[in-house]
């Protein structure tokens, strides 16, 4: 992209959010993030601006307001710019809605659940203590004071630091650039704040200082001074964020870094211990890889003392906590050393040692490996990476042993990376999911959660599902339902049912314990991601008889046409699946028209996801099929048909499938097909009618059976041009596409110039060849076509002749 | 000279083998052999009855890397357990015994004992401050170097000073170090780093039948 620096997501207090590019030229808004794809649509959609302040003057009131009210404290649009930018915060979390993902977020303060969604956040402080801020840390710039510019800011482009004056936007908004350029593919980023600098020279803490001091003897130490120092500092509270950015500050993270580059084990020991410990911290994490400390550490994992394999491994589990950082880890051949660290023989003697703790320390080596493969395991080229270095049998043996603090790691590695195809087939055959099952018995609720997870990713595999029956896995599955209050643990458990549940037997058995009637039980006061997989297990369900009825017998239907009115995506196309399956009863049609279930379905096809609208449709299918009057109920929504009618514009094929069944079912009534007809249906249909995707055509053609069957649609088909493309269609290798195309015909070869179309297209042979089919329907509709051609043909001849 | 005293050999080994409990019966040999190879390259006489203190210097530092003169003082009157100025044939073997393969009891005490310069029991500030004297690089814009001393020393006794009587008991000591690790050698690397340990071990334990 020329010229431009960074993309921003601003959400200001009182307008949505908005997608900016900065660039050279200015700042203008963009075509917004593709949450599918997380691409940025780089397109412009606005006006260039000058800088982000005149920007977001204009889109936003209250910024205007309240940029006014610091006015006159300032000199200059350009400083205000530039504060500007350390004062918004962007929290910029890209995520697709399909799956729930769960987070290894070590900081209880950035601890989120996910479904992820955009959550932007607007910290604004007050005013006044703002300017303070900025206009300390300006003077700092300005005066460029010892003790401060050495901080290894390598973030902030040195002009910034030297000309305040002179900045432009440009600059203001490069500060917020490694915000943005990381996008996160399928797992959490880290909130990045602007940094907190100190309020003033006078206001630092103690530790500053006495943290100052020592990182002093820990430069001009040696080897037993570096010690002491380093075994001084871990003193402090090092989980506080003051104690971290004072060490940052001082220029505490090089020496640290540089620590780990000598020969000196202890020195490395007292540093990764410090290190370990303050890179919890967001901006501490992205400092050290800055600085270059992840290969360093890659190169320890080499080293033959086992604590510091084990201290080096769990600091990269905490620094790999973005994309950079994994990438960097993979970069430096770390996947493969990691995956090394899992590999401990069970019975090693080695003749020079004769310590009995030689087994424990391998354990905690493979325990570390395994901490950081789930960090870095989030990168979804580092799950392929894991897999190629042979990851997998080595994870599998290590969910044979009973230690729990290994386990964790291990399944959560097995999860993140189950979601790869490639992953789930390696997963079978080493008999992962028999300790999966074994594992969902534990006491410990996060080794439960993470093994239910795995499940859910693996289960996508029919085999899989079968493999969870065959080892009683859908019992324990089931009991976990009862206990609600871990919401974490039941988002996962109910996941895993859902995805089992799409296997019949499983869903036998899940009868058998009562299942179904607990999911019904959660269905109100359960969070979203609780909510989308609950559904999506009784949507599968309820593709039995038996349990159709089950559902209905414990109130199971309200609650579910109530969600039809939520705005999560994911949880709609779940809910309108399962009330779709469940309108295949008559008995249960009856309830949800009388909730006005069928209306608020057909709202849903003004829903601008085409997911959502896809699932609506094919939902509104057995609704009309089996509801009473249902012709009549279809007219009472006033536009409705209109509606249907025009989502055959649409461009996506999964809509137009869905569209064209409901239209199938709306055309049995007569008065309604007249309707539709009058709003343009047949020659919308027409225009489908060349395509190659065998579920349009199925439902196409079907369509078009059905909508011959008033006036002169069979006439207006033939002049629109759809009879030909619909011959082609008995190439296809479908039985269900031949079934609906011979019907379509055959109400097409009604009309001679059809038939004519149709004799001129080669429909004759291809249609004797159906003649012989075992479907029955399509015998039928194939012999009725033929026969008016030849009738018609007949009849040409006769005419000839006479 | 090997076969005229192999009966001899075999009598030091029976006896110090019985001391120490880390080493098998083989490695005492090879660390017996040693010992005399030792003396052989520094003592004229035949019959003198031990390592001085300058051949042990000159071994640690050969073998072990080790630069500090006070601590490789301290270490040899570790091992010169009787303090005759000469380390015998088992001071040899029981000191190695502690100094290659000790326990971290065994090693904390021997650090301790190192470390106690006057060995009165207490670790006391000045003998930190002399051994921690060379510690930091000396500041050309420092006006007293010994600030930076003296601030170590209040930092090691402020971290390891447990019962607070401005002095390290080994009570206290010993706390520390099971606290962290670490702080086994704070004043001064007595215990060989793991790499020469290994390098030495393999190759005064080889059996000279493989090559």
């Amino acid at each position: 992209m020329h010229g431009e620096i960074c993309y921003l997501i601003v959400k200001p207090h009182d307008c949505d959010s908005i997608c900016l590019t900065c660039s050279t030229a200015g700042i203008f808004v963009n075509g917004g993030i593709d949450n599918e794809a997380e691409e940025i649509d780089y397109e412009r959609h606005s006006e260039i601006y000058k800088d982000l302040v005149t920007f977001l003057r204009e889109k936003s009131a209250k910024f205007s307001e309240n940029m006014s009210k610091q006015q006159h404290s300032f000199f200059g649009d350009k400083k205000k710019g530039k504060k500007k930018s350390t004062s918004v915060t962007e929290k910029e979390e890209v995520c697709t809605l399909s799956k729930p993902s769960l987070a290894l977020e070590k900081s209880p303060s950035e601890k989120r659940r996910t479904l992820k969604k955009l959550e932007p956040v607007l910290k604004w402080t007050c005013p006044v203590t703002q300017e303070k801020k900025n206009s300390a840390k300006e003077s700092q710039d300005e005066k460029s004071t010892p003790s401060i510019t050495e901080k290894p800011k390598s973030t902030s482009p040195p002009t910034l630091a030297g000309k305040p004056q002179s900045l432009s936007r440009c600059k203001s908004s490069v500060k917020i650039e490694d915000l943005v350029s990381e996008s996160s593919s399928e797992s959490e980023e880290d909130e990045e704040q602007p940094d907190h600098r100190q309020e003033g020279q006078t206001d630092l803490p103690s530790e500053y200082w006495q943290i100052q001091k020592l990182v002093k003897y820990l430069k001009g130490g040696n080897q037993t001074a570096t010690v002491i120092a380093l075994c001084s500092m871990r003193d402090f509270n090092l989980t506080l964020e003051t104690c971290q950015l004072a060490i940052r500050d001082v220029g505490g993270l090089e020496v640290l870094i540089n620590l780990l580059d000598t020969d000196e084990v202890k020195c490395k020991i007292g540093s990764l211990k410090i290190l370990k410990e303050i890179s919890h911290n967001s901006q501490i994490r992205r400092a050290i890889v800055d600085l270059g400390g992840l290969p360093i550490m890659v190169k320890i994992l080499d080293s033959p003392d086992k604590n510091l394999k084990c201290l080096a491994a769990e600091t990269i589990a905490n620094v790999a906590n973005f994309r950079r950082a994994r990438r960097t880890v993979r970069q430096h051949g770390g996947i493969k050393k990691l995956v090394e660290l899992l590999d401990y023989a069970q019975s090693k003697t080695d003749p020079m040692h004769h310590h009995c703790l030689y087994e424990t320390k391998d354990v905690e080596v493979a325990r570390c490996g395994a901490l950081a493969l789930w960090s870095c395991s989030k990168s979804h080229i580092n799950k392929e990476a894991i897999r190629k270095a042979g990851g997998i049998p080595l994870l599998a043996r290590l969910l044979k042993s009973s230690h729990q603090n290994m386990l964790i790691p291990v399944v959560g590695t097995l999860q993140e990376c189950a979601s790869e195809e490639r992953y789930r087939a390696a997963i079978k055959a080493e008999r992962i999911i028999e300790n999966l099952v074994k594992n969902l018995s534990s006491e410990n609720e996060v080794l439960q959660e993470h093994c239910a997870m795995a499940i859910y990713q693996c289960a996508e595999d029919k085999e899989t599902r079968d493999l969870v029956r065959q080892h009683g896995g859908l019992k324990p599955l089931a009991t976990l339902l009862n206990n609600t209050d871990n919401k974490e643990r039941l988002a996962a458990v109910t996941g895993a049912i859902w995805k089992c549940a799409i296997c019949k037997e499983n869903v036998t058995k899940f009868r058998e314990y009562k299942a179904i009637e607990t999911l019904v039980g959660l269905l109100t006061d359960q969070p979203e991601e609780v909510l989308v997989n609950v559904v999506g297990a009784l949507g599968e369900c309820c593709q039995e008889h038996e349990n159709r009825v089950i559902i209905r017998k414990c109130g199971g239907i309200q609650p579910l046409v109530n969600l039809l009115v939520g705005t999560n995506q994911a949880l709609l196309v779940n809910v309108t699946k399962a009330v779709g399956a469940c309108a295949a009863e008559p008995e249960n049609m009856m309830i949800i028209d009388r909730l006005d279930g069928v209306r608020l379905l057909w709202s849903l096809l003004k829903n601008p996801h085409p997911d959502v609208k896809a699932s609506a449709a094919w939902a509104l299918c057995p609704c009309i099929e089996n509801a009473k009057d249902a012709g009549e109920m279809v007219r009472s929504f006033v536009g409705g048909l209109e509606l249907v009618v025009n989502l055959l514009k649409s461009e996506n094929k999964e809509v137009l499938a869905s569209v064209c069944a409901a239209i199938t079912n709306i055309a049995k009534d007569q008065e309604n097909l007249a309707v539709i007809t009058d709003h343009g249906v047949v020659p919308l249909l027409s225009k489908l009618a060349n395509t190659n995707n065998d579920k349009l055509r199925w439902h196409l053609a079907e369509a078009i059976s059905r909508c011959c069957m008033w006036g002169r649609n069979r006439i207006a088909f033939g002049e629109h041009k759809a009879v030909a493309p619909l011959v082609r269609y008995l190439k296809s290798k479908d039985t269900n596409v031949h079934r609906a195309t011979a019907q379509a015909l055959y109400q097409l070869s009604e009309d001679a110039n059809n038939c004519i179309t149709m004799h001129e297209n080669g429909a004759v042979r291809l249609l004797l060849d159906m003649v012989g089919s075992p479907d029955e329907v399509l015998q039928e509709a194939a012999a009725g076509c033929i026969s008016n051609i030849r009738r018609l043909a007949l009849a040409t001849e006769k005419a000839k002749y006479s | 000279m090997y076969t005229a005293n192999r009966k001899r050999l075999q009598k030091l080994t029976d006896c110090t083998s019985k001391a120490s409990k880390h080493f098998n019966r083989y490695e005492i040999e090879c660390l017996i052999k040693l010992f005399y190879t030792l003396l052989e390259e520094t003592a004229e006489k035949q019959s003198s009855i031990g390592i001085d203190r300058n051949a042990f210097r000159n071994f640690l530092h050969t073998t072990f890397g080790m630069t500090d003169d006070m601590i490789m003082d301290r270490v040899f009157r570790a091992f010169d357990k009787d303090n005759d100025g000469f380390v015998n044939v088992t001071e040899w073997i029981s000191g190695l015994c502690i100094f290659l393969r000790g326990n971290l009891e065994e090693r904390t005490k021997y650090c301790f004992e190192v470390y106690d310069l006057n060995g009165d029991g207490f670790i006391s500030r000045e003998e930190m401050f002399h051994m921690l004297k060379n510690s930091l690089l000396k500041q050309p814009s420092e006006e007293d170097p010994d600030e930076g001393i003296k601030d170590l020393v209040d930092i090691t006794l402020k971290k390891m000073d447990h019962d607070h009587d401005g002095k390290l008991s080994f009570a206290d000591y010993e706390t520390s170090v099971k606290e962290e690790a670490l702080l086994l050698e704070a004043f001064g690397p007595c215990l060989p780093d793991t790499k020469s340990h290994l390098e030495f071990e393999a190759q005064v334990f080889k059996d000279p039948h493989d090559l």
